[in-house]
């Protein structure tokens, strides 16, 4: 069903147009105005300039892999953030932890973790399903490289992005 | 046990207000999910006993009440009234008697069952995260069915031993198991293996082997399968791949006659584990540990990748169209008593067919498969090891058991009246035959998925499939027709077996192109009597029983001869180099 929108029914001053025009190139000419005196700023100069100190506390950047206080990698290789990822960017290799090691009650660790950064879409499903809060969404947005190897973030380069989580559950240190 | 079932009395049985009918000896919790409501079990398999322990199958039971004159009440609607039980009754150790009325949904019920599963979760942890059953845990399943969403369990949770040991393949988490005591009855029950039991009391039981004994017998990983939590893991499988990400394809598994029903789990072309998957003409629920672990070879680091030809006496990759065109005009050098096909007991039957349209074609009369025998035992693993020894029986058409040409077609090798040797899917070294006699032959095309010393020395190489890269059927050794299905793709240019013979066939010039296993099927079944009127459809998942063993004519006393003398030199040989591990 069509619907009929009612024109607004201008007055003899709209629709004259000109003060319309004259208040548009007075905006344009203070704006030269400033330039002139450089009293403005309108682009950032990035990447000499950046935005960072202002984004927000929900932005989604990088995802991340991080410690915890204790300096455990807090991710076990559940596999769950492997099987939400909506691109497929994650892969897993799951391992054993040896039963000498100082963390050997969580017996399961990502021998392998590699998020393909081509693939990934900022999406956070990772960060939201990962029962451990082990994988976070992280600021860093630029994400370079020349090759496309270069462009998958491997365990290492993923739990340098991360750093140390503090303030996180702790459940593992309630087991024996 | 059906035939039994099938010819009892059958009772009138209301469950959740509808009435159904059921052969006498029914157990409750069958009856109930056969009618559309089921109940939840941990102790409960249907292939052990019932003891009843782990009281998640509680319902409401009830019998028709009886007037003064001792007979049932009706009500309005004309059937028995029915006076329940003031106390909820298990399902699983009951048998469903004339007029009983169950109710699976009651309120009563959900408080028991909502009761039940916070008892059983009170110790159990919380690593759903690590344990490798999560996915196809029934406790997880449970709980979101039957459960509640909170604890309300604050106290810490008994610590139990974790990470144990109980066989070369089997790994326990004590602190998950919830006692239902599957692994256990398995044991006694059909594996016949009694090493398992509970020890110490209340909530500190735990699950363990007895002293000094291990979980080592053939159907240990059975017991992983059974378990409805994540206590026992296959130490093979542990931590290898969520269970979720598995493609599951139904196969059979040809590491014996038996051909147990197989469930193969694989992802992106790796495979992670094979599990029994049921079927009562063959093997129950259960299959043994050597063939379900049997798949490693699949992905040996040394699989043949690239057909390959002799060119100035040394073996260089060719493409596929050259390696075929060279093994036809090779081959048709000889004549046929010049030369002998040696086939394999582990070739499907489609297989089979091919080889032995490629031998009509060429005139050879020397053609057999390589027996392979072992120990056997009286719950699923035959002695004779290879899968589809009644396939090449039937197919290859010889009037001697298969096998027992092996050591003529050997000797004939040995003295030169063969010229030229095609060896498919076996290692001619069980034959007896020096490596240097076999680099004398002037043909000797080998097909196979691993190398080994007789390679070096053939003329043509063919890569071909394992078992989980094809498609295809086989007859075990009772009779019974099954398929194979294609799990993962072959590894680099290797071709399935059956393309392969097909275009050996073509380039021979007998023959005309077939198009699909399928096809092959259908060729089959119009020359092989046994196969008549079915097709590679037909088979079905279960498969169909073509062939009445006990009608076949018994073993000549100089076959058996032969083929044990066969099995002598494999196992002169085994004895004399290290085992392929």
């Amino acid at each position: 069903m069509a619907i009929t929108v009612p024109r607004p029914n201008l007055s003899w001053r709209e629709r004259l147009y000109l003060p319309a025009i004259v208040a548009g190139l007075a905006i344009t000419f203070k704006h030269f105005k400033n330039m002139l005196l450089g009293r403005t700023k309108v682009t950032m100069q990035y990447p000499e300039q950046k935005w960072d100190a202002n984004l927000p506390d929900h932005y989604r950047g990088a995802p991340a892999l991080v410690r915890d206080a204790d300096g455990r990698v807090r991710c076990v290789a559940c596999q769950l953030c492997e099987f939400i990822c909506p691109p497929r960017a994650i892969k897993i290799i799951p391992g054993e932890i040896p039963s000498t090691d100082r963390f050997a009650k969580v017996e399961k660790y990502p021998d392998a973790f590699d998020i393909d950064m081509i693939r990934c879409i900022f999406c956070g499903m990772c960060e939201e399903v990962c029962p451990e809060q082990a994988i976070f969404l992280r600021k860093d947005y630029a994400i370079t490289g020349f090759t496309r190897a270069d462009m998958v973030h491997h365990k290492e380069k993923l739990l340098e992005i991360g750093g140390v989580m503090h303030g996180v559950v702790l459940k593992w240190n309630e087991k024996k | 046990m059906a035939e039994q079932v099938s010819s009892s009395p059958m009772f009138n049985v209301q469950i959740d207000g509808v009435w159904h009918q059921f052969p006498k000896g029914t157990r409750v919790i069958e009856a109930c999910e056969q009618a559309g409501s089921y109940v939840p079990r941990y102790c409960y398999h249907k292939k052990l006993s019932s003891p009843g322990n782990c009281r998640m199958c509680l319902i409401e039971m009830g019998f028709p009440k009886l007037g003064p004159d001792r007979k049932p009440e009706l009500g309005a609607d004309g059937k028995p009234i029915i006076n329940w039980m003031p106390r909820p009754q298990i399902s699983c150790a009951q048998d469903v008697a004339d007029g009983m009325g169950v109710r699976t949904n009651s309120p009563l019920v959900k408080e028991c069952q909502r009761g039940v599963m916070e008892f059983l979760l009170i110790n159990h942890p919380l690593d759903c995260p690590i344990c490798d059953q999560a996915g196809e845990c029934q406790l997880q399943e449970f709980s979101v069915d039957f459960g509640t969403s909170q604890s309300r369990f604050f106290e810490n949770k008994v610590k139990k031993p974790k990470n144990v040991v109980l066989g070369p393949r089997v790994t326990l988490d004590d602190e998950r198991c919830i006692l239902c005591s599957r692994c256990i009855r398995f044991c006694q029950e059909i594996a016949h293996d009694d090493v398992l039991g509970f020890v110490d009391r209340g909530s500190y039981t735990v699950l363990t082997a007895h002293p000094g004994k291990r979980l080592e017998n053939n159907y240990s990983l059975n017991t992983v399968d059974i378990c409805p939590v994540g206590a026992l893991t296959s130490t093979d499988f542990r931590f290898k791949m969520r269970v979720w990400f598995l493609k599951e394809t139904k196969s059979i598994c040809t590491s014996c006659a038996t051909g147990c029903n197989t469930i193969i789990g694989t992802r992106e072309d790796v495979i992670y584990r094979q599990t029994p998957r049921e079927n009562d003409h063959v093997n129950s629920c259960w299959m043994c540990d050597y063939g379900r672990l049997n798949f490693k070879f699949l992905e040996a680091e040394n699989r043949l990748l690239e057909p390959q030809i002799r060119s100035e006496g040394k073996l260089v990759p060719a493409d596929w169209p050259t390696a075929i065109t060279q093994a036809a005009l090779e081959l048709k050098q000889f004549s046929g008593p010049e030369i002998a096909i040696i086939a394999s007991g582990r070739m499907t039957n489609e297989e089979l067919w091919l080889t032995s349209q490629v031998a009509n074609s060429l005139g050879v009369q020397l053609i057999d498969v390589v027996p392979r025998r072992g120990p056997g035992d009286d719950i699923l693993l035959s002695k004779d090891r290879n899968p589809n020894t009644n396939g090449a029986r039937l197919i290859l058409g010889s009037a001697s058991e298969p096998g027992a040409k092996l050591m003529g077609i050997a000797d004939a090798v040995k003295s030169g009246q063969i010229k030229a040797l095609v060896i498919l899917k076996e290692n001619t070294m069980h034959l007896g035959i020096p490596v240097e006699q076999l680099a004398q032959l002037p043909v000797f095309i080998v097909m196979n998925i691993l190398p080994n010393d007789a390679t070096e020395k053939a003329t043509v190489v063919f890569p071909a499939c394992g078992f989980a890269e094809k498609r295809g059927s086989m007859v075990n050794g009772k009779g019974r027709l099954q398929r194979l299905n294609r799990a993962v793709r072959p590894p680099g240019n290797a071709r399935d077996d059956w393309e392969i013979l097909r275009d050996l066939l073509q380039a021979i010039g007998g023959g005309d192109s077939v198009s699909s296993v399928d096809d092959v099927f259908r060729r089959i079944s119009e020359t092989v009597p046994q196969f008549d009127g079915l097709t590679f459809a037909k088979i079905g998942e279960l498969g169909v029983h073509i062939l009445q063993m006990d009608e076949l004519p018994p073993t000549h006393p100089v076959d058996e001869e032969a083929i044990e003398q066969a099995i002598a030199v494999q196992a002169a040989r085994r004895a004399a180099r290290p085992a392929r591990s």
